[in-house]
């Protein structure tokens, strides 16, 4: 119970809340918005249903160009968009903002690769029984990619931890801020390993669930 | 009835069918044969309009499949199912819902009593009644192709397309899609077109074949007339079972057996009526739909060649000399 009450546990669950806080919203977000581009990724590629060199190129290009940021820099170069959106900067639900715009290109990217690893034949079969492009895209590409997409949300909720403790420096708040405020800059190592132990539980757990339900629904 | 007529289609530069005209008759078993690369399966998929052509034309029943008009294609579609060699199941769904997949494309409720009696139906029908529920992971290759073969009959199509049906499949297992095939065309008269380079299935259950070669057809006609005594070198590359060796001396003559020629014991009537001796080379009897032919090549001394084949002429037997 002393444990419990003590500053450092205190300090370190409140910024573990923080970090759930920043993870779950961006995540979120990023996969409503990182699943459009996807869907017209998966459209225009050229195996896809509706092949458009043109448009897939130059997505292809736009997400490529977000995704090369190191999320440092694009954290910065956003503020201004940052500000619009949420009325200021810095704080834990403005590093929402960055935090979404640097996932929405990688889950893109992932969910374009489990989408367009559907089963051509399936897709062809599905057209043979006389399947709209729309029902093809939902009943059979979506629907057989579900479980992998799961795991690409997997991989996108361990990653927005760590991006999430590098918008912790930059006032954020969370873990990561804890982890350099207290454990580096003070030299207290006691935050350091509880703040890295509680990350290795939490990304064991969400592996962990992924796997489980990777199995159940495919 | 389906009718192709001149039909050309290419990839990018390579043609892949160059003129092919066939025409498939209803309640039919309808093979198309050939070598890989021929053009099979692509001319399978202008029918139902997955592959589109560049000229010629295919008529069902009196209308001609146009791949632009997508209404017409979509219906055309519903009365076509089709099975492939990876049977192409939805491996999230299971045999069940694999098999209501059509129905719910073309907006049919499937939980009315209706489409579940249908849908148990056709799993009785093909065998599966104690798969259900199970997913395509949990079944083997035979069983797989089942449920797709259920599935392709859900939408109570006139015509089945099977592309490479059984090419996955060990020949016991594919004695008895072929079988199932069978009793799909005999029970609910529904004409079938396969697309195969495998012999067993053209023997098995096809009425009429059409041999396809280099994006041509080269031959059209009974499956026994055309793979018993092969005419045309390609067929004859095809089967290829002229490897065997015969003697180098005297002279070889083949004879063929069809229908019911195969049951006469025509070879000894031949020794004794001509009193000659001669050696048998090799024989084989192949079974096309449960009806026996043969061919059998026998090796005699030279100067006897006219008076074997004039015997074998009297008989109605037909023959080849060997060179």
């Amino acid at each position: 119970m002393e444990f419990l009450s003590s500053a450092l546990t205190k300090t370190v669950l409140n910024a573990f809340g923080q970090t759930l806080y920043m993870v779950f919203w961006s995540a979120l977000f990023s996969v409503i918005l990182g699943f459009i581009p996807a869907v017209i990724l998966t459209l225009t590629a050229p195996d896809g249903l509706k092949p458009q060199k043109v448009v897939y190129e130059v997505l292809s290009f736009i997400v490529n160009v977000f995704r090369s940021f190191p999320f440092i820099i694009l954290l910065v170069i956003i503020i201004p968009f940052t500000r619009a959106l949420v009325g200021k900067a810095i704080g834990t639900t403005a590093s929402i903002v960055p935090l979404t715009v640097s996932a929405i290109p990688f889950i893109a990217r992932v969910f374009e690769s489990a989408l367009r690893e559907t089963n051509k034949g399936v897709v062809e079969a599905a057209r043979s029984f006389g399947a709209s492009d729309l029902q093809i895209l939902l009943r059979v590409y979506v629907k057989e990619s579900i479980p992998r997409m799961l795991n690409g949300v997997v991989l996108l909720i361990i990653s927005l931890v760590g991006y999430s403790a590098m918008a912790g420096t930059v006032g954020g708040g969370g873990i990561g801020d804890i982890a350099i405020r207290y454990g580096y800059q003070q030299y207290r190592t006691d935050y350091l390993i509880i703040c890295s132990v509680i990350l290795i539980i939490f990304v064991q757990v969400i592996q962990m669930i992924g796997n489980k339900m990777y199995k159940k629904l495919s | 009835m389906i009718k192709i007529h001149e039909l050309e289609k290419s990839f990018k530069d390579v043609s892949v069918l160059k003129g092919v005209s066939i025409t498939i008759k209803d309640s039919e078993i309808y093979g198309i044969v050939g070598q890989s690369g021929a053009g099979k399966s692509t001319l399978l998929r202008c029918i139902n309009g997955l592959e589109s052509f560049e000229s010629g034309y295919v008529e069902v029943d009196g209308t001609k499949v146009d791949v632009k008009d997508k209404v017409a294609l979509k219906n055309l579609r519903r009365r076509m199912g089709m099975i492939f060699q990876g049977f192409n199941l939805l491996e999230r769904l299971d045999v069940y819902d694999n098999i209501a997949l059509p129905l719910k494309f073309w907006g049919i409720k499937t939980n009315t009593e209706e489409s579940r009696k249908k849908i148990l139906d056709l799993i009785e029908l093909v065998g599966l009644s104690e798969k259900v529920h199970a997913k395509p992971r949990e079944l083997s290759g035979g069983q797989k192709q089942r449920v797709a073969i259920a599935r392709a009959l859900v939408l109570d199509p006139e015509f089945l397309l099977c592309d490479e049906a059984t090419s996955a499949l060990d020949p016991e297992i594919t004695k008895g899609i072929l079988a199932l095939l069978q009793k799909i065309n005999k029970e609910l008269g529904i004409t079938i077109i396969v697309v195969t380079h495998q012999m067993e299935v053209v023997k098995q259950i096809c009425n009429k074949v059409a041999f396809l070669s280099g994006g041509k057809v080269l031959a059209e006609g009974k499956p026994e007339e055309m793979f018993i005594q092969p005419r045309i070198p390609e067929i004859k590359a095809f089967l290829h079972d002229r490897s065997e060796i015969l003697p180098d001396y005297g002279v070889n003559i083949q004879l063929f057996f069809t229908g019911e020629g195969s049951m006469e014991p025509i070879v000894t009537m031949m020794a004794r009526e001509l009193d000659e001796d001669f050696s048998i080379c090799w024989a084989k009897i192949e079974d096309f739909r449960d009806e026996l032919h043969g061919s059998l090549v026998i090796n005699a001394k030279e100067e006897d060649e006219e008076r074997i084949c004039s015997f074998l002429d009297k008989k109605n037997v037909s023959w080849e000399v060997l060179k």
